[in-house]
């Protein structure tokens, strides 16, 4: 037994620090040199610019409150799409701040949408609370409104999101989802025209 | 539920059993020492690695050594890493200026990635430096894998040898898997992560300003490295908080897919590499066909409670099923089966948050733990657990013939049966024990976000998945207490070692063991009948030592759910 643990420090100590170089320090820096060399946009966090300005990232979700926007998903990344500060609100299916809260929202949401059954990705909190999309159906439930506030015709504002559309790969992977960054962000470039 | 749902489940589970041959080869040649085509790269730093450490590759340890020099490389791995943990405020490579940890959180990470659990307490974008997760954390998160996979290497050996004094040599083990495995192919897929949109830079944050104009700062770093290795290494601690649901972690359905296949790729390869190393193929693909019935099971279970939703929100006017911490571009069917394939191996990375599944949906995460993490399971744990289990159910078969159990060639006898209930039961005596003080002391009343059945689940929950080393959580738990901290640290200690020593002591007694041809009077242990028996024995003894507590927890939680009882 003792002589097993002599015979160990030696191996133990030193192979610690190598592969420390190697999967610690090595591996890490290589890779980013390779990715920053190869993917320079994607390995920077996929960042959007309009001229200098950085307005976000195509990957991560930003919020998006107003009448004016689609409006993104109940955040619980800090106070709402924190971006240093990821989490989902981890409220169990019997939790009463979860009903409350739900409750709060639907009612919100039926006063836009007179009578028609809310979206479920619309009252509830994405696990990293920095959720980029919301399904299709969400993005239709808030098109007159959208348009509403824009002064637009619906019909444009609906064959917006209609384009914006992204469909499961092969089909079965992944769900229909809108990329809400990039719904309101084409939805500036419209230009208002009066509702006829 | 859908088509498409099924469809993802189906591809998922028939891509995974395609794979099993090819990477199950792989494992086998390094199982076996032989030189691979990586070899000529590699070979150089393999040998660099053994002349500077004094390591002769040859030389073979029996049981008590191998276990003796594998306990000393994780005692030194951990110090390392809390010391770095605690010293990461003065440390270069800290663009975000984070502080050094305290003790307690230091403790119970350092054990955490040690033990190849990954439990977490601190959210990572607000607590640690790219220098922590880069060298801290990532490095364990390879050779903790490495350490399981050359402790399955060591079992086998055990089964497959006869009448030998030894069981290989564990720095040999450990750094070929290292460098012919695990290394190569978390670059190939980080790359793959790279190009899907996970970042990887050395910057700590950047800001925007939001098309609303509001300021909005996204944490950055080092990430898609880490994350290639947090699921091949069934590890799971994000380097975000949110774990592979944020979306530079996990950005696209597509990068979602290839987490779930590197979280069972190399377990299901093992299970190849154990029917080759005893000589048939078949022993292997038995255990393969117990461990998928009951993956489909839960899997099954968990999406169609899910997409069933939660009645509580359907009384409000919100159709359809559970989209409280979900992601839209997994969906429910995605989210689902990623529950189920993290906990059925101890990888413990999640795309949705466990905690707020329907009631039955997050019992299978919970049960797939308590079983034991055997459903494929983590990198060599998953296997060697499995192994143990299949001893008890040839005594148990034994038993009902009455005669000396045999198992591939070797019979097995009361030293081995002792051996393997002894680690075996760890698991609940640790989980329950544990759950039960944290149940009446305020310092663990003190955790639980959620109120009445769903707060007790969330400490059953964290110390089932600390014990079984997965390190998912039901993550409303404050966790990031000296009270939790401390006795999770000591849970996920107790499930990683207290299991690994008796189950070498087994390698070693096996190896020692002539080789006991089979007869017409042995049980057959490929096959229906021997399947059947794994998944009956699996259910048996891990499922009803818990439940007790899943009626307290989970199964009271339903029947409130679907009574519309708050809390």
């Amino acid at each position: 037994m003792n002589k097993d643990l002599l015979t160990s420090l030696r191996p133990a100590f030193v192979m610690t620090l190598l592969f420390a170089l190697l999967l610690g320090i090595v591996y890490p820096l290589a890779l980013t040199g390779i990715g920053q060399a190869l993917f320079p946009y994607q390995a920077n966090g996929s960042l959007v610019r309009e001229g200098e300005r950085i307005i976000g990232s195509a990957v991560a979700g930003q919020a998006f409150t107003s009448d004016r926007y689609f409006n993104t998903r109940p955040s619980a990344a800090g106070g709402g799409y924190d971006g240093l500060a990821s989490s989902g609100s981890n409220l169990g299916p019997t939790s009463r701040a979860l009903a409350d809260r739900v409750k709060g929202d639907v009612e919100k949401w039926q006063a836009v949408a007179p009578g028609r059954p809310v979206p479920p990705d619309l009252v509830t909190s994405s696990a990293s609370g920095l959720d980029p999309h919301i399904s299709p159906e969400a993005a239709f439930y808030q098109a007159d409104r959208v348009a509403r506030a824009r002064r637009l015709d619906p019909a444009t504002v609906r064959a917006l999101v209609e384009d914006g559309i992204e469909r499961p790969l092969l089909g079965f992977l992944g769900e229909p989802r809108v990329n809400l960054l990039d719904l309101n962000r084409r939805l500036d470039a419209l230009r208002a025209k009066p509702v006829t | 539920m859908t088509m498409e749902g099924w469809l993802l489940i189906l591809a998922f589970t028939g891509l995974l059993i395609a794979l099993a041959k090819p990477v199950g080869l792989w494992l086998f040649a390094l199982y076996e020492g032989r030189s691979t085509p990586l070899h000529r790269l590699l070979g150089p730093v393999e040998r660099g690695f053994y002349r500077l450490s004094g390591i002769d590759p040859e030389e073979e340890q029996g049981w008590r050594r191998y276990a003796v020099h594998m306990l000393i490389f994780n005692a030194v791995l951990m110090l390392f890493t809390y010391a770095l943990l605690r010293l990461q405020g003065v440390l270069p490579l800290n663009p975000s200026g984070h502080e050094g940890t305290s003790a307690h959180l230091a403790f119970n990470t350092a054990i955490s990635f040690t033990t190849n659990t990954n439990w977490q307490s601190y959210a990572g974008e607000s607590t640690l430096s790219n220098l922590s997760q880069m060298l801290g954390l990532a490095i364990h998160n390879f050779l903790s894998a490495a350490t399981g996979i050359a402790l399955a290497f060591a079992l086998f050996r055990g089964f497959a040898r006869r009448s030998a004094a030894t069981i290989g040599n564990f720095w040999a083990d450990c750094t070929r898997v290292t460098l012919y495995l695990l290394l190569p192919l978390c670059v190939v897929v980080a790359l793959f992560y790279i190009a899907s949109g996970v970042p990887q830079t050395l910057a700590g944050s950047v800001d925007v300003t939001t098309l609303e104009g509001v300021k909005q700062t996204l944490a950055l770093g080092p990430v898609a490295g880490q994350e290639a290795i947090k699921m091949l290494g069934t590890n799971g601690g994000g380097f975000f908080n949110a774990n592979s649901a944020h979306p530079f972690e996990n950005p696209t359905a597509l990068t979602n897919f290839v987490q779930m296949l590197s979280i069972l790729l190399i377990g299901a390869g093992l299970t190849f590499t154990f029917g080759k190393a005893v000589g048939n193929s078949r022993q292997g693909w038995a255990i393969l066909a117990a461990m998928m019935i009951l993956f489909l099971a839960g899997a099954t279970i968990t999406y169609w409670q899910e997409a069933a939703g939660n009645p509580v929100l359907h009384d409000l006017g919100v159709a359809g099923g559970n989209m409280e911490g979900k992601e839209v571009r997994f969906g429910i069917a995605a989210s689902a089966l990623f529950s189920v394939v993290t906990t059925a191996a101890s990888c413990g990375g999640v795309n949705a948050m466990h905690d707020s599944f329907t009631a039955i949906g997050g019992l299978v995460p919970l049960f797939n733990m308590q079983l034991g993490e055997v459903v494929i399971g983590g990198v060599g744990a998953g296997i060697y657990g499995f192994l143990l289990f299949a001893i008890l159910a040839v005594f148990v078969a034994g038993l009902m013939v009455g005669r000396t159990p045999e198992y591939v060639g070797k019979k097995i006898e009361s030293r081995e049966v002792k051996l393997a209930v002894l680690a075996i039961a760890v698991l609940p005596l640790v989980i329950l024990g544990f759950t039960a003080l944290a149940s009446v002391l305020p310092a663990g009343l003190a955790g639980p976000l959620n109120k009445g059945p769903h707060g007790f689940s969330e400490i059953l929950y964290a110390f089932t998945s600390a014990v079984a080393n997965n390190g998912s959580a039901f993550a409303g738990l404050s966790a990031n207490t000296p009270f939790y901290n401390g006795l999770l640290g000591v849970a996920m200690w107790i499930g990683r070692f207290f299991i690994i020593v008796p189950m070498l002591a087994i390698a070693g007694s096996l190896a020692a063991k002539k080789y006991t041809p089979e007869t017409a009077g042995s049980f057959p242990t490929t096959g229906p009948l021997w399947t059947g028996l794994l998944v009956g024995i699996i259910l048996i003894l891990g499922g009803l030592t818990f439940l007790p507590g899943l009626a307290l927890g989970p199964v009271a939680d339903h029947l409130a759910m679907i009574h519309g009882q708050l809390f």
